[in-house]
């Protein structure tokens, strides 16, 4: 080890060197690959076709989410004709080099970063990578996370470890409480819109302070998510109680005596007092509102009610946002009609979120004209909602109700909103055309998302209140 | 991979910033479980008039006759965030991109362009700009990897580039290979580790 304070990130690290290579890159090795239909189907067949095997299947899991359909019966079949070779070509793959899968009926199913975590696959202090952009979620537990492409997954698969130079390092805290109403989703905008979308430049951030300390493990799973929407290398939080207690009894986390010397480990997981970082931000959680965006970009984010930027009209990327976005300079986008509501993805997807957005719907309908789902993260969720009766709330107010996956985040399977379609979205990108062709995606919470469904326009929870 | 040492080509410049990896590729146009047949996909958003369409936007600066062969691109800050679909640069390689050049790149879309023997290489947004006013008049643009140069004319813009990520585009090097020259370390280090860390090693 180093001498001196160490950083969190840098004592994962450190503990991951199997060594120093000549041009200064580190071979680092990897706990945990994850694979997905999509892009970790093309990882395992190019591995074959160069005759080479996988070092340690134990430690690769793969789930079917980015391409399978979430209709109710769903099949190998997919709305795009062409998904169904991902779907057979991963599970073909999995099977003959022995990789756990949660197939499309497997109780385990789910979106990658919603059942890593229900599975225990992610643990304090490990390194997990996916090549899967949103990896950085799972920081949320203390391990290291972070998105990788097919090739680099090909090179996990081939060799367990990655060749890398370690990223740098940045902290940012967010001390205070958030107000009533105001969640991690909040949070991240409020951050992203702050520090800018390439505001991370390729660290490793690590969330601290005491608003970050109160979130609950699927908030700071939410807050994680959105990190990479920053253009960071990774995202960590410390692990402390809420992580051990969460991950007890999750099949792939230790257990009884091994998880008592996992915790006693995992208790010195945290920035030592003096640790330098290269940037650090800090943020007071009291001046976060709900957040909703109006642009193309999730750094174009403002408070619910706050006008869109009224100068955007003359930097170049924000006008073309607002003439395809059909927004105003001036005026809020709280209050425009929308389309559509989507309640889903491994941002805002998990029990909490469908709880809170359930608790808003009940005894409530969705506007006419609106089209509203609802997508639960994993099969288990989905499962968990239902006990609890979540469902019923969700179809009573006229959301549909689907099986697990990514689905509407980005045209899954080949569904898509309706062209030009305004929707308000628990997801993560407002990318041009990213839900349908010509899309307008504003991006907010589970509750903002369920308050505007209700009132079929971008609205508040307070304003439908009562 | 094909190495890159030293290249001359025209530079097309699209010179917004966030240009994600849904429009370089976007989901629609990802067919079938294969590196390949993505070419005809990039941008496709912006390269043909309508959406799953394929009528050529003339407008768009790839489809003017001064962007056809170019082996540069000239992109804005944060080029290719989003996804991390490997396939964005699939579709760029096949199309004949060697080199982009942006203010910044995400770092999963940099790593996966080293992957696949194109160069991400970042130079100021004024040094970005001045090569794209190059491009109406057609001035070459020569990418100098060995000692880590663009050149427009009598102008020189030096980049700086990790050594690994450099050595590997240069040689044309396959990373597992390379890797898995040192296995006998990685098998070494795992078989410690596990005395360490017994959480970790799932049963194989």
């Amino acid at each position: 080890m180093t001498e001196g304070p160490l950083t969190l990130a840098e004592k994962i690290w450190s503990a991951h060197r199997v060594m120093t290579l000549e041009s200064g890159a580190e071979v680092i090795a990897i706990d945990r690959l994850l694979l997905h239909e999509r892009t970790g189907g093309v990882a395992l067949k190019s591995l074959e076709e160069a005759g080479r095997t996988v070092m340690h299947p134990s430690r690769v899991f793969a789930t079917m989410d980015h391409i399978v359909d979430t209709f109710p019966g769903r099949t190998d079949k997919t709305l795009m004709p062409t998904g169904t070779a991902f779907i057979v070509s991963t599970r073909e793959s999995a099977k003959r080099h022995g990789i756990t899968l949660f197939d499309i009926d497997d109780p385990r199913q789910g979106i990658v970063h919603v059942v890593s975590p229900e599975q225990g696959i992610i643990l304090p202090g490990a390194i997990l990578v996916c090549p899967d952009s949103h990896t950085c979620t799972q920081g949320a537990f203390g391990g290291l996370a972070w998105g990788i492409g097919s090739s680099e997954a090909e090179h996990v698969l081939a060799t367990m470890t990655l060749r890398m130079n370690r990223p740098p390092d940045m902290r940012v805290t967010i001390d205070g409480v958030l107000g009533e109403g105001v969640t991690a989703k909040d949070l991240a905008l409020h951050l992203i819109a702050a520090l800018g979308s390439n505001g991370a430049k390729g660290h490793i951030i690590e969330f601290a302070g005491s608003a970050v300390r109160a979130l609950d493990m699927e908030a700071r799973m939410t807050l994680c998510n959105m990190a990479t929407e920053m253009a960071c290398a990774g995202a960590v939080i410390a692990p402390d109680d809420k992580t051990f207690d969460w991950l007890e009894g999750r099949p792939y986390a230790p257990k009884d005596e091994v998880r008592e010397q996992a915790i006693a480990a995992w208790r010195a997981l945290y920035s030592d007092d003096g640790a330098v970082f290269a940037t650090e931000h800090r943020f007071d959680a009291a001046e976060v509102r709900p957040m909703v965006t109006w642009g193309n970009s999730p750094q174009h984010a403002a408070p619910l009610g706050a006008p869109v930027p009224a100068d955007a009209l003359s930097k170049a990327d924000q006008q073309r946002a607002v003439e395809y976005m059909a927004v105003t300079p001036g005026q809020p986008v709280a209050g425009l009609p929308i389309d559509a509501a989507f309640i889903g993805s491994c941002t805002n997807s998990r029990i909490s979120d469908l709880r809170r957005a359930a608790a808003i719907l009940k005894g409530r309908k969705v506007a006419e004209g609106v089209k509203a789902i609802c997508v639960p993260g994993s099969t288990q969720v989905k499962a968990a909602a239902e006990a609890e009766g979540l469902h019923e709330v969700f179809l009573e107010a006229g959301f549909e109700w689907r099986e697990a996956g990514c689905s509407m985040c980005f045209f899954a399977g080949g569904e898509s909103f309706a062209p030009e379609a305004r929707v308000i979205s628990s997801t993560n990108r407002n990318f041009e055309s990213r839900q349908g062709p010509n899309t307008r995606t504003h991006l907010a919470s589970p509750e903002t998302v369920a308050a505007s469904a209700i009132a079929g326009r971008i609205a508040l929870v307070s304003e439908i209140a009562a | 991979m094909t190495p890159l040492v030293t290249l001359e080509s025209r530079a097309v410049p699209l010179l917004r910033d966030n240009i994600d990896t849904d429009a370089i590729i976007p989901s629609r146009e990802m067919r079938s479980v294969s590196k390949d047949g993505l070419a005809d996909g990039l941008f496709a958003g912006w390269r043909y008039t309508a959406i799953g369409g394929r009528e050529i936007d003339p407008a768009f600066v790839l489809n003017q006759p001064e962007g056809k062969g170019a082996q540069i691109l000239l992109g804005g800050s944060n080029f290719g965030c989003g996804s991390s679909r490997e396939h964005a640069v699939w579709a760029l390689a096949e199309y004949g991109f060697r080199v982009v050049i942006a203010p910044s790149f995400s770092p999963i879309f940099q790593g996966n362009c080293i992957r696949n023997g194109i160069a991400p290489i970042v130079l100021p947004r004024e040094a970005v700009e001045q090569i794209a006013a190059g491009f109406a008049d057609g001035t070459p643009v020569t990418i100098d990897m060995p000692s880590c140069e663009v050149r427009m004319g009598l102008a020189v813009f030096p980049f700086s580039m990790e050594d690994e990520a450099r050595t590997m585009l240069i040689e044309g090097a396959d990373a597992i290979e390379l890797t898995l020259r040192h296995r006998a370390e990685i098998e070494g280090f795992f078989a410690r580790d596990a005395a360490v860390r017994p959480w970790i090693y799932l049963a194989d």
